[in-house]
Formats: structure tokens, sequence, C-alpha cells
């Protein structure tokens, strides 16, 4: 038997250290070659650390949330034959070995003493809270210990499943819940493996229904006490930097105009129409992308990006379109390549395929990097005007707002007319009020007469 | 279509199957006026051409098998030491008593739907819309009534599938057809080793006819796992039931005293027959549902969790709605119509639908197998309990096969059962009890089970599951 530790790998493109976002393993276990041991993520791709031996896990480096340099230990084995360890160096994660067998708690012990994962100061033991801390931030809250649900007497148990279990109730109880209008999902099986029994459906009627009018005037109007500590890790603290860092580093100026999308509008009708069975829909975007493509010819200084630090704007010759996406886990902004070179169609698809790698966690840190300038839209929930922050270190960024009809005059009469509006950001240093109104006033023009976008 | 009469109902049943004529009572139970329309005779496939016919007949070849088994051995291998000679069967009188049997519970169908109030209507259904189907019959030029209703069911069943190049008639018969034989065929050729082909192949083989059974597939009885089937295909052996697995049935021979038969190796040979039983599974029947323009489940009428089907107020149950094509299953969805309507909430909710192959020896399959249970992400305990071991098993001359019960490993919650062997087709009451009612293995462990009966292996591999099994 021997001791092997493996270390962060280097996970390319300059990264010097990583979070840990979720251990799939803990000390105790047996791991197989190739099984993942973590998730970890570097600038905003999340990656799987496969194992590279067979063994049973000694101590972890460090706790989920914690950041990492690479090549700190991140995981110690203990492997049939020989190990990577000598046994005057195992000493450390021997104490481990020692409390491993009480789970998840011996980590803090190891993950202070490897001294290489202590790459910032603030992850320190218990820096990053964890969820269990998070829980006992309650104010006046009993221990972690004590389960949350013993607090308020007056109610109903919780119904705790694991996630993705289906509440189990005979026949008679099933139905019996179906004629008192009762979803089981809501209701604490007190019964053996869980079971909800009638007297579980009695508890929750009482409980739960009854004085839920009561209940609920008086809790509109409550005083309500405590606080949650949410601790920010992940993808969630990588979006926090880059935002600050944005907005201190870029005097932001933002610009709104009122572009009249009728004909743009119809035409994409007609095009979906006509093409959208063979080709694929069209959304707006597309088209937008194309104008902005083509400005960006007549104005490249939008098509840049500034290196305050060396004081060296570095303008594009290809337009990089980053798009900025929601997730469930925040903000990503997957990037279209070379979009100077794509077809509205082929652009769609491009976009359609990020955004399902991005949603799906499957997107590759390429697909996610090297943008030169961005678009950003909540679509349907896009407001009237935003005021959209800089995707550092480029020098704009364009924000779509929703669409609206509205009465117009046009000439001596009124017409119903789409109006969208553009609101748009621009760093200050390097890019001058006027042009940033002339980059725009170019981009309406182009989606206003909607041919010229076809015009080479 | 001159429309004769007409008449108003608040819900219209078509289909007197048992999905059906359960349906109707229970919604006139609940007072709600309803009227029943069924072409043939109430009671649908399986009581008329199904389960009942089929397991008559099974009992038959059972009885006659039996005594031909002591005619033909010597009394010094004859286990039971009976002695007999050589039986003959009168299959006129056999049918005449099967369709005694049958009728009689026909006959009880009517006298239950007339007791609880359901107007009853002989004739064929076409559905003008969601509120309206004319019906006509019975005989030619028989008169038309329109029948307007609030509420449709939709519970015409399902029908054998005809494979082209075997279609029905003269020598290549349906279930149906295999069910009416007034004469034992001397070459009986069965194209499907489902559960259809092999119980009725092997009623055939007992009452003397020479049986082959011929499957696309590499094994027999696909509904269930491998090792349910064993002891099934070993009784085939030895009843001289040929199985040739992988082979097609390519069409008759021009003779039409043959089927022509291509195996894997695409050699091709000729399987001599005087009847061909087309057993390839059946299809739902949506003939005269066009108009209504359902939204499908492949070949199957799409219903949410409460028979809903897409259009509002139109139901539907039963084999229409796709697999698991069984009557125990149309008459539980029957009842949640009836009661649906009634203004109940109700869902067609159960955790587990039995499914019994009334072969010798029989097989049943209740709920999860351990390998769909850990397909689905959960951790299994598994045991079996062999009937080699039970007292009343090894009584009946049943002493293969046996009991098996699947449960989560983590509370033990029982999640399936499949058992094979003599009988056990009677044990599927407590598989479905010890499934819906939540037991656990220990539940099923301590339960004083009849001694000597089958029963006494489901609480044995109960306990053989928790590792303190007694009789192994």
């Amino acid at each position: 038997m021997g001791q092997y530790a493996i270390k962060m790998p280097d996970i390319g493109e300059g990264i010097a250290e990583v979070e840990l976002v979720l251990w799939r393993v803990k000390p105790g276990d047996t791991v197989t070659e190739d099984q993942a041991l973590i998730d970890v993520m570097t600038d905003k791709a999340t990656v799987e650390i496969p194992s590279p031996v067979s063994g049973t896990v000694l101590s972890l480096g460090a706790e989920a949330g914690a950041v990492m340099a690479v090549g700190a230990e991140l995981i110690r084995l203990e492997v049939a034959g020989e190990g990577n360890v000598r046994e005057a160096a195992a000493g450390v994660p021997a104490a481990a070995r020692a409390s491993a067998g009480a789970a998840a708690s011996s980590t803090s012990a190891a993950s202070s003493a490897s001294a290489a994962s202590t790459a910032r100061p603030k992850s320190a033991p218990p820096a990053v809270p964890t969820p269990q801390a998070a829980t006992s931030a309650f104010d006046d809250a009993p221990p972690a210990q004590a389960p949350r649900h013993d607090r308020p007497p007056v109610t109903a148990p919780v119904a705790m499943r694991a996630p993705g279990e289906k509440p189990f109730a005979s026949p008679a109880v099933r139905q019996r819940a179906w004629d008192l209008g009762i979803d089981l999902q809501f209701v604490h099986g007190s019964g053996p493996a869980g079971r909800i029994t009638q007297q579980d459906l009695d508890v929750y009627l009482v409980s739960a229904r009854q004085p839920r009018e009561a209940q609920a005037r008086q809790a509109g109007y409550a005083q309500r006490h405590g606080e949650e500590a949410i601790p920010l890790i992940g993808l969630r603290r990588k979006i926090a930097q880059k935002m600050q860092e944005a907005k201190r580093r870029i005097p932001h100026f933002s610009y709104v105009e009122e572009i009249d999308v009728t004909e743009i509008e119809a035409l994409r009708a007609k095009l979906n129409e006509g093409y959208g069975a063979q080709r694929g829909k069209l959304t707006l975007l597309p088209l937008l992308a194309r104008a902005v493509v083509i400005a960006v010819r007549d104005f490249p200084q939008m098509n840049a990006r500034f290196d305050d630090d060396a004081g060296v704007v570095v303008r594009h010759q290809p337009v990089h379109l980053g798009i900025a996406t929601q997730t469930d886990a925040g903000l990503l902004v997957p990037v279209v390549r070379h979009a100077e070179a794509l077809d509205p169609w082929s652009f769609a698809k491009e976009i359609a395929r990020l955004a399902e790698a991005c949603r799906g966690g499957k997107a590759t840190r390429d697909e996610l990097s090297g943008s030169t300038l961005t678009i950003s839209s909540l679509g349907p929930l896009g407001g009237i005007a935003t005021t959209p922050v800089i995707n550092h270190p480029e020098v704009a960024i364009i924000g779509v707002n929703r669409i609206v009809e509205r009465p117009v005059f046009r000439g001596a009469n009124v017409e119903a007319r789409k109006l969208m509006n553009l609101s748009s950001s621009f760093d200050h240093r390097v890019i001058d009020g006027m042009d940033a109104a002339r980059f725009i006033q170019a981009i309406r023009a182009l989606l206003e007469t909607p041919a010229l976008l076809f015009v080479e | 279509m001159p429309v004769n009469s007409s008449r108003t109902t608040r819900l219209l049943v078509i289909g007197g199957g048992p999905g059906g004529y359960v349906a109707a009572i229970r919604a006139a139970q609940l007072g709600i006026a309803t009227t029943l329309v069924e072409g043939e005779a109430p009671g649908g496939t399986c009581l008329n051409i199904g389960c009942i016919p089929s397991k008559a007949l099974i009992h038959a070849a059972e009885a006659y098998d039996t005594v031909a088994r002591a005619a033909s051995s010597s009394s010094a291998d004859s286990p039971l030491g009976i002695r007999a000679s050589a039986p003959s069967i009168d299959l006129h009188r056999t049918q005449a008593w099967k369709e005694g049997v049958v009728s009689k519970l026909t006959g009880g169908v009517a006298a239950l739907l007339r007791k609880a109030g359901v107007q009853y209507i002989q004739g064929w259904a076409t559905v003008v819309d969601g509120k309206t189907v004319d019906v006509v019959g019975p005989g030619d030029g028989a008169a038309t009534t329109r029948v307007h209703c609030e509420h449709l069911l939709l519970a015409t069943g399902s029908e054998p599938i005809e494979l082209p190049q075997l279609p029905f008639g003269d020598t290549v018969i349906s279930s149906t057809g295999a069910l009416a034989l007034t004469e034992v065929p001397a070459q009986f050729v069965v194209v499907g080793a489902g559960y259809i082909g092999l119980e009725l192949g092997m009623a055939w083989r007992k009452l003397g006819s020479e049986v082959t059974i011929v499957d696309v597939a590499d094994r027999i009885l696909p509904g269930y796992d491998e090792e349910l089937g064993r002891p099934v295909l070993a009784a085939l052996k030895r009843m001289g039931i040929v199985v040739h697995l992988g082979c097609t049935a390519e069409g008759m021979t021009e003779a039409r005293d043959g089927l022509r038969v291509r195996s894997r190796k695409a050699d091709e040979f000729v399987l001599p027959a005087d009847r061909v039983l087309v057993a390839a599974g059946r299809r739902p029947r949506t003939a005269g549902l066009e108009s209504l323009q359902l939204d499908m489940a492949g070949r199957a009428v799409k219903v949410d969790s409460s028979c809903r089907t897409s259009m509002r107020n139109v139901w539907a149950i039963g084999d229409l709605t796709g697999e698991p094509m069984l009557a125990h299953r149309a008459m539980a969805q029957g009842e949640v119509v009836a009661e649906c309507i009634a203004g109940h909430k109700r869902s067609f909710a159960p955790l587990a639908i039995a499914a019994v192959c009334f072969t010798d020896p029989e097989v049943v399959a209740v709920g999860l197998t351990q390998e769909q249970a850990n397909q689905s992400g959960i951790e299994t305990v598994s045991a079996s309990f062999p009937f080699a071991a039970n007292g009343r098993a090894l009584t009946m001359e049943g002493g293969e096969g046996f009991v098996r019960v699947v449960a989560r490993h983590d509370n033990h919650r029982v999640l399936g059962w499949q058992a094979v062997g003599t009988g056990v087709s009677e044990l599927a009451a407590a598989f479905s009890y010890a499934i819906e009612m939540g037991a656990q293995l220990e539940d099923v462990g301590a339960i004083i089970h009849a001694h000597p009966t089958l029963g006494e292996a489901v609480q044995e591999s109960a306990l053989r599951a928790l590792g303190r099994a007694i009789h192994v």
C-alpha cells in the first residue's frame, strides 16, 4: 500500500488557480481510474478532474468553495503498490487518515495542512462559509445540528425527501388526498420507509389547512428576524469579480436610441415564411449582428480591446461577437467567432448551438472567451432602456430592448409602428460621444432600411 | 347516412370490453346517465375471444394431457402410479363448454349493465364529432341512431396485427381462430413467441398437435426477463414443441400446406402446416375515430394521467391507449374516468400492473425488475426462492421455477416481484398488495403465510433477501 497525491493539473491557457466547486468523492470512498473526483471552475468554464489511478480517498486538499493554485495537492489516495509520496512526507495526511471516518468534517484539518491550497488569504479555514455555516447564521437560531423543522412546533413536519424521490402512500391514502385536494409531495411520511399514512394526512390538514388563512394574515404583517448568509461561489463569484473590474476601470457612458423595426420585422417574417422550413427561423438577433458587423467597417474603434495597463487599443479585423446569455447558474457570454463571415442563418445556428452548450454546462473555454464586441439582450424582458456594463477589456456593448408597437406620425398620418430601443455603453476613455452616436445611427440606418444589410 | 332516430345521454361509452363496461357501470352507480355501444357481445375481446376462452381451452387441454400422459407411460414410470387408456376428445363438446363459460360471463355483464341502469345499444359506432356518434346496426340496412353526449369515452380496444406476407384467411388464423378450432390440427405453426403464441401453442400441443413456434427475436417472452423465460423454454422442449428463434415467416407455400421460414443465416426452409397462428402482437383499434383528429402516441390514442385525450370531454382507456394491453388496466382506467366525470379528482397512478402469462409453467411479473430499478438509479436488493424447496409445489409435481423479490436497498420497500412456476398466477394478488401498500421486506418476512401453500415462497424470498431464509 502506498500513498498517491494528485496535484491540481494545469487545465490550460495560463490558468494559475481554480475554484473547487463540487467534490464528487469523500474520504473513505473507493475511486477507480478515470472516475470524476471534483468539478472545478476556471474563468467561466467548469471542468471535471478525473482520477489518474484507482484507490481509496485519504484526504481532500480543500473544501468546496476554496481557490486552489495549479500544482497544489488536490487529493491524496491510498493505492495498491507504491504510491508517489515517500513515507517521510506522508506524515500529514496520516493524521487526516485517522479522522477520515468522520467524512467531510475532517477535511478542514487537511486543507489547512496542505499549504499550497491556501493560495488566497481568505481561503484560510472557514473563509468561504459552507452551506452548513450558512444555516447557522440565523439570529438566535439553535445550534446548526438541530434539524430545522423542530423549530416551529405548530406546523406539521416538512416533507423531507431526497430530490427526485416521489412521495409514497397506499392506494386509499392516495385517493383521500385527491379528494382533499392535497398534493402528497408536501406531506411528511411518518410510516415505515417514509410512507404517508392516514394520520399524516390528518396532521397535514390540521396544521397546514385550517389555520392557514389565519396564519397567512398574520404572516403578512409579522415582524421578521434573522438573516441568511449566501456564499458567493463558482460562476456567481466570477461574475461579481468581472463586473466590479469593468465598472472600476471603465468610465461608462450610455446612449439610447429608438429604432423603427417595422420594416425589418416584416422582412424577417417573410424570410421565415419562405426559408424557415429549410434554413431555420430567424430572430432579430442575427440581423442586428449583421448590421453591427457592417457598421464596424466604418467605426473600427468600436471593435477593439483596450489594454489599459499598457495604454494600447488593439483594433480587430475579425468581429468575434459576444452574446450575453442567461443560464441557470448565471450570466455567460458565449462568443460567435468571425461573425463577419456568417450569413444570418449560419449566425442563428451558431447562436443556438452555443446557447445550448452554455445551458447544458458544456461550453468550452474557447467558446466563452475572446470576444471583441458584445451584444446583450433580455428578449421580451428587455425593458425600455438599460445601462449595460462593458465586457472588459472591450470598449463597447450594445444592449437590445424590447419591441413595442406604438402610434407614430408619418407625414400627416398616424401609423402603428414597431419600435425598439438600443441601449449601448461605451468606454469614454477611448470613444467620444459623437463617434458612439454616429456608430449607433449607422446601425439604425441599416436596420430601418433592411435592404442595405444585403448590399455588398 | 340517414339518421332514423336520435337520443341524448351524459356519458357515451364506445366499446363494451372490460374497460368500457366497468366505466359504464361505475358511472351509472355515480348517477351519470350512461349509454354503452357495443358492436358484438358485451365483454369485448377479453370475455369473448381473449382471456376467458383461452383459459378455458388451456384448462381443457391440461385435463386431456393429464390423462394422455398417464396412458402413454407404463405403470412403472408413471410417477403417480396412475394407469389409463388413451383418451380421445370431442372438440365440438369442448368448444360448446367453452362457449358456455363465455356466454355465462357475457350474460352476467349484460345483467350487471341492466341492473346499474346503463342504456345498452347494439351496433357499430362512427364518431361524428366529440359530442355526436352515429350507431348503425345490428345487421345490414339497419337503422342509424344518432347519440348526443356530453362526455365521450373511447374504449374500442385492440385487434391482432396482420402480417402482410400472411394475411388472415383459410389456414392462416389469428388468436380468435385458434380458439375456435373444432378439429385438432396435425401440424400447428405459431408465428410469435410472445405470451399469446406460447399459451395457445402449448394448449394445442397438449391436445395432440405437432407444434412449431417461429419468432424473429432471439428469445421467447420478450416482455419478461430472460431468467423467467428459462423454465418455460425447458417446458417447451420437454413437450416436444420446436422453437425456431431468429427466424422470419416469409409466407405460405404455393400449395398452402406449409410456412416458408428464413433463418438469420439466410437459409430458407418450409414448416409443414395445416394451421398457422399469427400472434405478432395487437394494435389499438382506431378505425372510426379519425374525425376527432386526436393527438396520438404512436398508434395509440394519447391520454393524460386521468385518461383525458387532447379533446375536451373526450376520454380514452384500455388497449386503445397502448401498452400494457391488459384487461385489468382498462378496468382500473374505466373507474378513474367515471369518477372524474362525476366530479372527483382521480388519477390513474398505479405503482404496478401485474402481467400474467398462462403458459405451463405460468409466469407473473409485477412492478420493477432489478435491472429496471437500477436503470432508474435505485439501489436494490433481490433474492429468489426456488419452488424445489416448497412443499406444496412438490406435491403438485410443480418443483420447477421460483419467486423473486426486488426491494430498495436503503429502506427495503418492495418494488417488484417475478415468479415462474405451476399455479403462480394466483400469487399476483399478493405481489400487488405488497407493492401498492408499501410493504418492506421485513413486513413480508414477518407475515405468517399458510402452510402448505405456494405463498410460503413469497415469504421465504423476502427472508432470503434479508439474508435469513429458513428453507434454503
